[in-house]
């Protein structure tokens, strides 16, 4: 792909692994991608593909018995995988920062909302006072839009409603100005009115703080309305890679194209019915030897239980994991589907 | 909030009146009578009866308690020396402040020493250090405190004789540690599992790993973000434990030599001495009752979520 120079983020071949009772479970099985500086990246997929996963283990917050097993995550040139605990301390919150699902929980429930700001501030030694500090959270506040920030700051999160607490949690996650913002899935607990306030708010913040930004949803709509590329994930595995354009208008994977016959569409008056897509996702205990959509895949063919497809150029920036793109003109090898 | 408290305040009497009625009930419902011995004649119990107002209808004797309680006055006592009042055989000598101040002190060792050492457990869990300590906390739950009494006093009085045998009065520093060791070691142990507990379950909510997200320093994790959303279990323990430790120090008071309250809670009923009776489970009572008012004040400020209003009373 692109010069390691030009790239806030670039992740090699990274596997993670969470080591169960019942065996090794591959959550994450071996995906490269870049990200550049300003850019907005979406990862999309189903419960249990991975995505999150994925994003936990570049700001390092997998827990047991999750592990990266192999692998590198590159952060402007250093590798993040080999940081020790106090500079992966130093580099969450600073470097990468996250918002999360549901803020009715993230936030702790006996702190003032100014208190959990000033501490994302003061944990990184910026050389703020306590009183600047302070100054600078209530600037947040106002700058994700809450009003009258100067009282609301002493308030407890119980007095916020949920938009406000993604706001205030987005305040938080961008107070140290961090390069990369990390956002799994923040618009999924919110009501739609307050979904598309948020994303709003992201995009506005974005071109103000020069942000990039992986944001993980499986919300189709929410990635065209806000990034620039777009992954889509299934079971550990990035099938197919490219903007947000090419991948809608000019899907090349089988999945990707199941993801968005299944999705409601707003600019078209057809009657049709939504297609879903048939089976359920493997079990990633015992993952196929062959493409991992293949058991559920209309163009299934006999390669395609063999062996794992590889991650190839179908246009520009534009990639795709599939058999088929070998294979098109083979007709007579396709097995029964 | 001073609204809630003194409506609190008042529930709290009805609610003593309640205690008082069901004790006296309670006392008399048991056969026999308190002046009832081998060589008692039915001529002496009456006589007895009739001096102390035990022959009058109960719905009389309890009034005349309710009334007396109410001028501060608790009674004269039915066995000790002729006249004793009440007052003197429970507050005379320092005996209250003796089992109090035995108590409080057995308690804040409890707090100090159990709320780290669950702290501890939990973060190091399934480490070598939560094995012991979970060991540890175990045996001290279950051990019952004049075992530990016991081998205390073996230990560190009778063999190495680094500490007095007799506790009495407590008059200096050395004369306390057993007796507190004894007494606290149950609830430390109590009070470390109970952190252990919630401190495990506070680290896994979402907020914590906000608080991980953000770089704040594992130290501050613990004793900032986790510890005081894991409080309210252990404030919601101990507040009837300080009333069960002043009780409870029966048998370390008896094992150490220590004049304190504790004997008479016993005593009294062994001797179906209804005034003591009466008198100590109201002071025991009004004990407990009082420290569920700390406790309802304390969740206040370790939790600002709840708000005290005294409407559900």
């Amino acid at each position: 792909m692109e010069k390691d120079n030009k790239n806030l983020l670039e992740i090699k071949d990274l596997k993670v692994s969470f080591f169960t009772p019942a065996g090794e479970v591959k959550a994450v099985n071996g995906i490269s991608y870049s990200l550049g500086y300003n850019e907005v990246m979406g990862i999309v997929g189903e419960s249990g593909s991975g995505k999150s996963v994925e994003a936990y283990s570049v700001i390092g917050l997998l827990q047991s018995p999750g592990k990266v097993v192999g692998g590198s995550i590159t952060f402007e040139g250093e590798n993040v995988l080999d940081f020790t605990e106090e500079q992966m301390r130093q580099f969450r919150g600073n470097k990468v920062s996250m918002i999360f699902q549901n803020p009715m929980t993230c936030l702790n429930p006996v702190y003032t909302i100014g208190n959990q700001l000033i501490e994302a501030l003061m944990c990184h030694d910026k050389g703020y006072t306590r009183e600047a500090a302070r100054k600078r959270a209530i600037e947040m506040l106002e700058l994700v839009g809450i009003n009258n920030a100067e009282k609301r700051i002493d308030q407890y999160p119980h007095e916020f409603s949920g938009g406000m607490r993604q706001r205030a949690m987005i305040a938080m996650a961008l107070i140290c100005e961090p390069k990369l913002l990390i956002a799994d899935e923040p618009t999924t607990a919110l009501d739609v009115t307050i979904q598309a306030q948020i994303l709003e708010l992201m995009k506005d913040l974005q071109h103000k703080a020069n942000t990039s930004i992986i944001f993980i949803t499986h919300n189709l709509g929410v990635v065209a309305e806000i990034c620039d590329r777009v992954s889509v994930m299934y079971a550990g595995h990035i099938v197919e890679q490219g903007d947000v354009n090419d991948v809608f208008y000019d899907p090349q994977h089988p999945y990707t194209r199941g993801l968005l016959s299944s999705t409601p569409r707003m600019d078209e008056v057809t009657r049709e019915r939504l297609v879903p897509i048939e089976g359920t996702p493997i079990d990633l205990l015992n993952p196929p030897t062959g493409c991992n959509f293949g058991p559920r895949c209309k163009h299934c063919m006999k390669i395609c239980l063999r062996e794992k497809p590889p991650l190839v150029e179908v246009g520009e920036r534009h990639y795709s994991a599939c058999w088929l793109h070998f294979k098109k003109e083979d007709e007579q090898e396709e097995a029964e589907t | 909030m001073a609204v809630y408290v003194i409506k609190r305040i008042v529930v709290s009497i009805m609610t003593l009146l309640l205690i008082m009625c069901i004790t006296f009930l309670l006392m008399n419902a048991i056969p026999g009578s308190p002046f009832l011995t081998e060589k008692s004649t039915p001529e002496m119990i009456e006589r007895a009866n009739a001096k102390y107002g035990l022959d009058k209808p109960l719905y009389v004797q309890l009034f005349n308690y309710v009334k007396n309680y109410a001028r501060g006055d608790l009674g004269t006592s039915l066995k000790m020396q002729e006249g004793t009042s009440v007052s003197t055989i429970l507050f005379g000598q320092g005996k209250f402040e003796l089992s109090i101040k035995l108590g409080v002190i057995s308690l804040l060792l409890a707090v100090v020493v159990g709320i780290p050492l669950g702290c501890i457990a939990a973060y190091n869990r399934g480490k070598w250090v939560d094995g012991f300590l979970r060991v540890m906390t175990t045996v001290g739950v279950a051990v019952p405190t004049f075992v530990l009494a016991g081998l205390l006093l073996i230990g560190f009085a009778v063999n190495l004789h680094w500490l007095p045998t007799k506790s009495n009065s407590l008059p200096d520093f050395k004369s306390y540690v057993m007796p507190v060791i004894s007494l606290s070691f149950y609830y430390t142990c109590y009070v470390a599992k109970l952190t252990r507990t919630s401190m495990l379950d506070a680290i896994n909510q979402d907020y914590i790993r906000t608080a991980r997200a953000k770089g704040v320093k594992t130290r501050m994790l613990i004793l900032k973000h986790a510890l005081r959303n894991s409080l309210i279990p252990v404030i919601t323990y101990l507040g009837p434990v300080m009333a069960g430790i002043i009780t409870g120090s029966f048998v370390v008071e008896s094992t150490f030599s220590i004049p304190g309250l504790g004997k008479y809670f016993v005593q009294s009923v062994l001797n179906r001495d209804y005034p003591v009776i009466m008198a100590t489970t109201v002071i025991l009572s009004a004990l407990v009752i009082f420290m569920n008012l700390v406790v309802d004040i304390a969740y206040k400020i370790v939790d600002p979520r709840i708000t005290l209003t005294g409407k559900e009373d």
